[in-house]
């Protein structure tokens, strides 16, 4: 207790100095918790992405491409899926909902998706559902609904008259003037890949496509509606009525002679793609470490250059009578102390800027930081620092026991 | 031996000293005693001049330095058989040093330097019912009652070495080792500083070893002696 107070006042007495040793390893303390943080945020952004659906059934293809070009709306799709056997899978005992997803054409450079209600009371993001910040899901097959950066990037209202085009490029060459839409909703932001698309319902792309055929216009609608019947899809999602029949259902798919299909789960093709694209926080996690050992090394310097100037403290307290090993355990404490301090600032840096940031960067980059406890990751990172602050403490510690056992009561200055 | 110093649990001279060595690095001995004791409650001045080793031999005696050969006795007790951590409970509990400046923990109050011996050693605890009313009585009679809750850095040279002083006397330890600490005060502050010394010391009844390379204070102990004639290595090789 007294040591533990004589450290403390020393460490005060040295305010200016200490107190920049304290904020300099406290700023790698933040940003290395703060990384872990916002690591932890993206992840779980990411596999919040999709939720709740069991299976994304597309044409045979790999696995990430079939994620890619439903749930991200990147790289192309791997085909087509026939209605009929859209239809037979949906008749399956296991599946309890499905929602088509027909793709293909494309506004400004956004996606367009052709689904039915269900996707509007069935796809679930981060546990939530998709909400309307005006209007409604498209109802007839004059309707789309945008999501909310297409609305806010191309300053579009309800009721504004929208002309999809073929292809993705953002100047189509092919445009369906011949059938125009009307924005009937525009969907609350999602920070997923829905709010970059527009949705309209399956018979709006028949229309569509039918009204340029009709007028002798562009025939290449990749699911083109080509014979009798409803058009082919590109995908589709499924609901299984029961979590256990999902990878029966899946193996049945993906074996199935028909047509050959591709099913994929949503959780562990992310929890793939996230690996694939995860290594780069591998380099920021280094550069974050780095810092801390600057820090460190920092708050080692510091400790020696007092050594100097307190060789006369340190005569005193010898001649009260503290050993050597006192001596030692001061110094240790001092910078066990400061790095406790420095951790415990970081941390709070850390949740001050979490609090003071959090709308912008949820804003702006999707990233939901919430105030949550620190996780073992974290908990880790910040023992290993007062250990190792800690431990930096002992090297002008033992120089300060040498000099202590040889300078007796004068210390040569 | 008096009942106080029965209380301290020692018996014995003050110091008693016999062929001891000591070189800080190997070959070049500072310290070639023959001889040196003195008795419990004498005041014992020892002069010699600048680097002939008194800062060395209070470093002996208060078992900071370790000796290379000879017997050293302190209070009765052998500090050569002792551990490291032994000789430094044993000068926290019966020894009072004052520098000959810079005597005070910058970041500590007066009263909390003062006081220190009391945390350090539980023996000197024990010999006060109350550490801050004996820090208020030794500054009451050294004159600086009114600096308890000063910060040290705000006095004055004179009132720094009184300070040191009832830190050295808290507890009443049985030998007070004073290395030169009137050096930095003029004559008027430097003869106060030894009334108020030798008043306290009589007080705790403890033993005074004071030491100076100015002799003119020499006719106030019970005791001087010269280092110069005493150690063998400073007569041969000293500064
Ligand atoms: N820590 C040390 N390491 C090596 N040599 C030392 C050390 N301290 C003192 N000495 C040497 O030991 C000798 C005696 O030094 P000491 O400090 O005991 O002298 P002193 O009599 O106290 O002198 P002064 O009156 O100047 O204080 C000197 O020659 C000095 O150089
Ligand atoms: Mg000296």
């Amino acid at each position: 207790m007294l040591l533990l107070s004589l450290a403390w006042r020393s460490l005060r007495n040295r305010a200016v100095i200490t107190g920049l040793t304290l904020v300099s390893i406290a700023l790698s303390v933040a940003l290395l918790v703060g990384i872990e943080h916002i690591r932890r945020g993206v992840r779980e952004s990411f596999a919040g992405t999709i939720k709740g659906t069991d299976l994304i059934v597309g044409a045979r293809g790999g696995t990430t491409q079939v994620l890619l070009s439903t749930v991200f709306g990147m790289s192309t799709p791997t085909g087509s899926v026939s209605w009929a056997t859209y239809e037979r899978w949906r008749a399956h005992p296991a599946v309890r909902w499905t929602i088509p997803y027909v793709l293909g054409d494309a506004h400004q450079g956004h996606r367009v998706i052709g689904t039915t209600a269900e996707f509007f009371s069935r796809y679930r993001f981060r546990d939530r559902s998709v909400t309307f910040a005006a209007g409604g899901p498209p109802e007839t097959d004059r309707e789309v609904a945008i999501g909310a950066e297409v609305a806010e990037r191309l300053g579009y209202t309800l009721g504004r008259e929208v002309v999809l085009a073929h292809g993705v490029a953002a100047v189509s060459f092919a445009e369906h003037t011949a059938h125009p839409f009307v924005v009937r909703g525009i969907i609350a932001r999602t920070f997923t890949p829905i709010d970059r698309a527009l949705y309209v319902t399956l018979d709006g792309l028949t229309a569509m496509h039918a009204a340029e055929e009709g007028a002798g216009g562009l025939m290449m609608g990749p699911p083109s509606p080509h014979t009798e019947g409803p058009a082919p899809i590109t995908a589709f999602l499924v609901g299984t009525k029961n979590r256990f029949e999902t990878l029966q259902l899946q193996r049945e798919m993906n074996e199935d002679r028909t047509e050959p299909l591709t099913a994929i789960i949503p959780g562990v093709a992310l929890g793939q793609l996230w690996q694939t694209i995860g290594s780069a926080e591998v380099g920021l996690r280094v550069v974050a470490a780095l810092t801390l050992v600057v820090g460190l090394i920092g708050m080692c310097v510091a400790l020696f250059a007092s050594l100097e100037s307190r060789r006369r403290e340190m005569a005193i307290l010898r001649a009260v009578g503290a050993g050597p090993r006192t001596i030692v355990a001061l110094l240790v404490l001092e910078s066990g102390v400061l790095a406790t301090l420095a951790a415990g600032l970081g941390v709070a840096l850390v949740y001050g800027g979490i609090l003071v940031a959090r709308g912008a960067v949820e804003a702006r980059f999707g990233i939901a930081l919430t105030m949550q406890a620190l996780g073992t990751t974290e908990w880790l990172y910040l023992g290993l620092i007062v250990i190792a602050g800690t431990l930096v403490g002992l090297l002008p510690a033992w120089r300060a026991y040498r000099n202590a056992l040889t300078d007796g009561l004068s210390p040569s200055l | 031996m008096s009942v106080r110093d029965a209380r301290r649990g020692t018996t014995g001279p003050a110091v008693a000293i016999r062929d001891l060595r000591f070189s800080y690095v190997p070959g070049h001995e500072v310290i070639d005693l023959p001889a040196l004791e003195f008795a419990r409650g004498e005041t014992v001045f020892l002069h010699g001049p600048s680097g002939s080793g008194k800062t060395t031999l209070l470093g002996l005696i208060a078992g900071v330095l370790t000796p290379q050969v000879g017997q050293l006795a302190i209070l009765g007790t052998d500090l050569t058989t002792l551990s490291r951590g032994a000789r430094d409970r044993f000068r926290a509990a019966h020894l009072g040093y004052v520098f000959q400046m810079f005597n005070l923990i910058p970041y500590l109050t007066v009263r909390e330097n003062i006081t220190l011996p009391c945390r350090l050693s539980a023996d000197r605890r024990a010999r006060v019912t109350d550490p801050d009313a004996a820090a208020r009585v030794l500054a009451d009679r050294l004159e600086i009652a009114p600096l308890l809750e000063a910060r040290v850095t705000a006095l004055s040279v004179g009132q720094q070495q009184r300070v040191a002083v009832a830190r050295a006397l808290i507890g009443a330890p049985a030998l007070i080792v004073c290395d030169e600490p009137t050096s930095a005060l003029d004559a008027d502050r430097r003869d106060r500083f030894l009334e108020l010394l030798f008043a306290n010391v009589a007080e705790a009844e403890s033993t005074l070893l004071f030491v100076s390379h100015d002799l003119s204070l020499a006719g106030r102990f019970d005791r001087t002696l010269a280092l110069r004639e005493l150690n063998r290595a400073a007569a041969t090789g000293g500064v």
